[in-house]
């Protein structure tokens, strides 16, 4: 039983961060890299507000989400949209885009790694037990999972109600179509990207609230977001959230049944799994 | 074989033996400059030999290259040295059929992550069975073996890639290989089984990084998964390997021999920067030279000769 609500805890601030993937590959078609990187930069905004002004890290999210989308929106104007207009091919642009955002990916952990430097960081925030069902939780854990919700539910209410959100998904099926009916195939993709950054971003300020991280830790949850994007399947919103469950399930069973050194491992044979027996992901179409 | 063929085998044979008289000059601090030059020649040539043509990014060079060095230093003390180098051949092969079955029917994208993945995989579960079974997390390998055998090895072994490099070039599966790159559906229109394709020159790839691994396991006399599986390993052979241009067989090492006497300059310099310097060079070579070193030069030596004529 614990391991299921802890598993739940976990996948709900997993959400976010695959969301943020999700609109960055699903829309703007950019296999972006670096998104470990702006989740770990968004655990460091938090923890800096917290240490430095007392601030509570709801509070730090406000000033977060904006950075990050001018930030990200900056990164796919001028860095990536060169690219997307040099490349001949999608394959062309794939390879180009990968290699640029591994760069990106790299600078941020080093400009990380200079500001801060090589420790862990961590932060004690609303550190009290809750009793659920008979068994403690940290509060902190479930204020970050009910924040997740919520922005989750935000952002599928708008791009499910929206006018913009549905430009979002319509670039997100097919870019030429979309530019037929008179919808910004470039300014749409720019804001799928900035608002995936700035998702992220808040993705990881919550999971710093109960999470120890360090600078160079990105890349373990840019893993972690793919896998949940693929078990989904691409542009699939409903089977994004679904995956994130199922991974957080998953790793907390190994963690707590196994070795916790064996999560990413967890997570890798569910992600073998899917490859050998969907490649499309849960909810995707075979295209 | 034509005149050129002849005589580029006549310059590459003695460039080598030239390579091969380093250590009668110096031991020190060149003979381990030599080694890694060396190494990365080996690992950027094979890494290009099947991501050139394919376009797939792998960054599996660290789990092979772990593997292999993890079999030498896990049986150095029961088994003689070259039985080790064969087992650790024939390890990294059969890992590599087994990834290559999995990965290469589906998009470039998955294989990335899926290879970023598998070193992190394969160091967590050696982590995990050293300290389950009880010993410390590290390996000693002590063998007689000293650093000029190593960089004659690792010489042998570069010469080796390239004539196999050289052999596929001029067969059936290269041309298949160059049509997969050019259109993977055309490819799979005229009859090339593309998967297999890859999955053979994967292999390869993935044998050459597991062997280098193993040649290279007695340099360090403690072998450790962070290490052996440093994820480092797989990003300098790529950026290598792009920076000389992986549209030659002979591409890479232009990029590895100018990008290590840069990198061991600049990482004195500023040893706490080194992962931004990465990021760096990675989008410099992104945005300013995406055909590589060779590339630059073959296209200016074109309008060159296209003005004169």
């Amino acid at each position: 039983m614990d391991i299921l609500i802890g598993g739940i805890l976990l996948g709900g601030t997993y959400v976010l961060m695959a969301l943020g993937l999700q609109l960055q590959y699903g829309v703007a078609r950019i296999m972006n890299l670096a998104n470990g990187e702006i989740l770990v930069a968004g655990a460091f905004g938090a923890f800096w507000f917290y240490s430095g002004f007392q601030a509570n890290p709801f509070l730090a999210l406000i000033v977060i989400v904006p950075l990050a989308f001018i930030l990200n929106w900056g990164i796919y104007r001028y860095l990536l949209s060169p690219l997307v207009r040099r490349a001949k091919s999608r394959g062309q642009l794939e390879v180009d885009s990968i290699l640029a955002t591994f760069g990106l990916s790299f600078i941020f952990v080093g400009l990380m790694l200079a500001v801060f430097g090589g420790e862990y960081f961590s932060y004690g925030y609303l550190e009290r037990a809750v009793i659920v069902l008979e068994q403690p939780y940290g509060l902190n854990r479930i204020a970050a999972f009910c924040a997740s919700a919520a922005l989750c539910i935000a952002l599928v209410l708008w791009l499910n109600h929206t006018r913009s959100g549905l430009a979002l998904r319509a670039v997100a099926v097919n870019p030429t179509a979309a530019s037929l009916v008179a919808i910004k195939v470039a300014r749409t993709s720019a804001l799928a990207f900035a608002i995936g950054g700035a998702v992220t971003a808040s993705g990881g300020a919550l999971l710093s609230m109960f999470l120890t991280f360090d600078a160079s830790i990105g890349v373990i949850f840019t893993l972690k977001a793919l896998i949940i994007v693929i078990l989904g399947g691409v542009g699939e919103i409903r089977g994004t959230i679904v995956a994130a469950f199922m991974l957080g399930l998953a790793e907390t069973a190994v963690a707590s049944l196994i070795d916790p050194g064996l999560t990413l491992a967890a997570a890798y044979l569910l992600f073998i799994v899917i490859l050998l027996v969907r490649p499309q992901g849960l909810f995707g179409s075979r295209s | 074989m034509s005149g050129t063929d002849k005589r580029n085998f006549a310059l590459a044979a003695m460039a080598l033996a030239m390579a091969a008289l380093l250590p009668l000059f110096d031991t020190g601090y060149w003979l381990a400059l030599g080694v890694s030059l060396a190494m990365y020649g080996v690992l950027a040539t094979s890494w290009a030999m099947f991501s050139g043509p394919t376009h797939y990014i792998s960054l599996a060079t660290a789990a092979f290259f772990g593997t292999g060095m993890y079999i030498v230093g896990g049986g150095v003390e029961i088994l003689p040295f070259p039985v080790l180098v064969v087992i650790a051949a024939v390890a990294g092969a059969a890992l590599a059929v087994l990834v290559g079955l999995t990965t290469m029917r589906i998009s470039g994208v998955y294989f990335v992550i899926f290879t970023l993945g598998l070193a992190e995989l394969i160091r967590q579960v050696v982590t995990w069975v050293q300290t389950t079974m009880g010993s410390s997390s590290g390996l000693y390998v002590l063998t007689e073996i000293t650093e000029s055998m190593i960089y004659w090895q690792l010489l042998l072994l570069l010469a080796v890639v390239y004539l196999v490099g050289w052999r596929i070039n001029r067969s059936r599966l290269g041309l298949a290989l160059r049509v997969i790159g050019n259109d993977e559906t055309v490819a799979a229109h005229v009859g090339i089984n593309t998967a297999k394709a890859k999955v053979i020159l994967f292999v390869i790839s993935g044998t050459v990084a597991s062997v280098t691994g193993a040649l290279l396991a007695p340099r360090w006399t403690y072998v450790e998964p962070t290490i052996a599986f440093s994820p480092m390993i797989s990003f300098q052979v790529v950026i290598m390997a792009l920076l000389g241009g992986v549209h030659r067989l002979w591409g890479p090492l232009c990029g590895v021999i100018p990008f290590m006497l840069l990198w061991d300059l600049i990482s004195a310099q500023f040893p706490n920067q080194t992962t931004l310097l990465l990021g760096v060079a990675f989008l410099l070579i992104v945005y300013l030279i995406p055909n590589g070193v060779v590339g630059l030069i073959e296209s200016r030596l074109k309008r060159r000769s296209s003005g004169n004529g």
